[in-house]
């Protein structure tokens, strides 16, 4: 078996990590849809969803089976050819970005072959990562045009118009992280951050380096709502003046494929900034004999979850959740158990900080889309390219000067 | 320059605290209600399926006036009176309802009746459940309505429910 993965390390390594990465992301996409009913039912004092499964924890899949019941109806007059196109290169474009993203230091093997966390590690990793992102605007832009109709055409042209806008922007405001970093490699990126300030504070890129890059934080950050259509830069599906924006003529699985691309680059991005600004998957806290115990933190975490979950659960309101909730409580303790395991504990350091960073930048997305109000299209232009494009080019110049300061 | 760092500032200040806002908001019960699976809560002025009350003595406060079904303005309360005996004492007055039935498919819980009474023997509960499937079980007669409780025969000084 050795001998033949090391004839065929793609048929063997890489192609069970891509089905597995997939499988997550689309389930984790699935749940993020869940994840983001839930924060802005709570934001406006309701209890979103609730019905399908305890918490409506099952509301996903009923989506999903929902979207896939649904009559898919072509418009007529539509571009046939480019209407069927939009959705999918939407999604994948969406979802290949996130194969250049490491999730964790260790390299682990497959039947003697190592391979990192990551589908790949690129030299040049986030050029390719950006690339691929701004391709997503042809999804939007040949929605909204083949859809032969004018809210959609509307909707695609304010969205490409922005996103081309807006990219500029995000992709200038990551240029003094990699001027500390001096490369386009994600992990290296990662692995540039690390040390503490006076020993506890770490140096991630947004409090270290030689220019703290808070200042490029904020611009990346709302640069890329923007890039990804998200509220307050929801401009793209303004329901109040579009209708639905550029997936207006769209139904049934094709709609949901959109849905999945936009979830998709919102895990994209949110991934992005943990590894450009926070640090990837350092652990916040140092590697000294002082903090020893933090090393148990996710054992702890996944513990105390499942034992909040069980007790939770067994007095639940229905039947089916009072079994489904300390079932899953039962799975997270079987989990913590298992990371307090020697091996399994260095391990699952990388992963459980990374996606503790991610899941915090997710919940931060849904926030911005609970508290501020949708932009009005110039607005969101003048802010684009009067705000965002002067400050990201000011963030180059001063950490230029700085790292030439500092090195000298 | 000056003015605008402190534009800039401001800006902060008031993002920060319309984030804290809405995530103190999150942090707070929710005011949906689980019904059917919990009980719904009503304010006490609310105008559901109505109630006629009894007195002390467990007599009924109806004294059959049509003060009610006059100020009803969808006529969906329908009495017809009968006078007391010694023998058989209804109400406290001098009449009382023998037949009260109220038509909730016509009644639009307007409150006017519970105003008009001058015995407060009806007032607005707190029931909602109506939907039937046949329309005339939407005729609720004086048995459904009145207030659960013994009634006390004033004559024989018998307590019957």
């Amino acid at each position: 078996m050795n001998e033949f993965a090391s004839q065929h390390p793609i048929l063997v390594v890489a192609l069970p990590k891509i089905v597995v990465l997939l499988l997550v992301l689309l389930t984790s996409l699935a749940y993020l849809t869940w994840f983001e009913r839930k924060v802005v039912a709570h934001i406006q004092s309701r209890w979103g969803p609730y019905r399908v499964g305890p918490h409506g924890l099952l509301q996903p899949l009923a989506d999903g089976v929902k979207f896939l019941f649904k009559e898919d109806v072509t418009p007529a007059g539509a571009d046939k050819f480019v209407y069927f196109l939009a959705p999918f290169l939407s999604l994948s474009l969406a979802i290949t970005s996130i194969a250049v993203i490491p999730f964790g230091p260790k390299e682990f093997t497959v039947f003697g072959q190592p391979t990192p966390l990551a589908i790949t590690n690129l030299n040049i990793g986030l050029l390719v990562l950006f690339a691929i992102t701004s391709m997503g605007v042809y999804g939007v832009a040949l929605a909204g045009w083949s859809s032969n109709s004018k809210y959609p055409l509307l909707g695609g042209l304010r969205s490409s118009a922005q996103m081309i806008s807006y990219e500029l922007a995000l992709t200038m405001s990551v240029v003094g992280v990699i001027l500390m970093a001096g490369t386009f490699n994600l992990s290296e990126i990662v692995m540039s951050q690390q040390g503490f300030h006076w020993g506890f504070l770490p140096r991630w890129n947004l409090i270290g380096g030689p220019m703290p890059q808070l200042l490029g934080f904020l611009l990346f950050f709302t640069a890329a709502v923007a890039e990804t259509n998200r509220a307050p830069f929801d401009l793209a599906e303004a329901e109040s003046e579009l209708v639905a924006g550029f997936h207006t003529e769209y139904a049934s699985f094709k709609f949901a494929m959109f849905f999945m691309a936009e979830y998709s680059s919102m895990i994209t991005v949110s991934c992005l900034a943990t590894i450009l600004f926070f640090g990837g998957w350092l652990s916040p806290f140092p590697q000294t004999a002082a903090f020893a115990w933090a090393h148990y933190i996710p054992a702890a975490a996944f513990a105390l979850a499942g034992l909040a979950l069980i007790f939770y659960g067994i007095r639940y309101l229905t039947m089916f959740g009072r079994v489904v909730l300390p079932v899953l409580g039962v799975v997270l303790g079987a989990l913590a158990l298992l990371f307090i395991r020697p091996g399994v504990t260095e391990f699952v350091q990388g992963p459980f900080w990374f996606l503790l960073k991610v899941v915090f930048f997710l919940f931060v997305y849904v926030w911005v889309r609970g508290t501020l109000p949708r932009l009005r299209y110039d607005q969101l232009m003048g802010f684009g390219w009067k705000l965002l494009l002067p400050l990201s080019i000011l963030n180059v110049v001063i950490t230029s000067l700085a790292i030439v300061l500092t090195q000298r | 320059m000056s003015s605008i760092l402190r534009e800039a500032g401001e800006t902060f200040v008031t993002l920060a605290k319309g984030f804290s806002v809405t995530f103190s908001n999150m942090l707070r019960k929710t005011v949906t209600e689980n019904y059917p699976e919990e009980p719904v809560h009503f304010q006490d002025r609310y105008r559901g399926i109505h109630v006629l009350h009894r007195d002390e003595n467990g007599l009924e406060k109806c004294v059959g006036c049509f003060l009610c079904a006059a100020a009803c303005p969808a006529r969906c309360i329908y009495i017809e009176a009968a006078e007391n005996t010694d023998a058989q004492r209804i109400s406290a007055g001098e009449r009382y309802a023998r037949v009260y039935n109220i038509d909730y498919s016509r009644c639009i819980f307007c409150g006017y009746c519970v105003e008009a009474c001058p015995t407060d023997a009806i007032t607005h509960g707190h029931g909602f459940e109506l939907a039937p499937s046949d329309i005339n079980a939407l005729i609720y007669r004086k048995e459904k309505l009145l207030e659960k409780g013994t009634v006390r025969d004033v004559a024989s000084n018998q307590l019957f429910l």
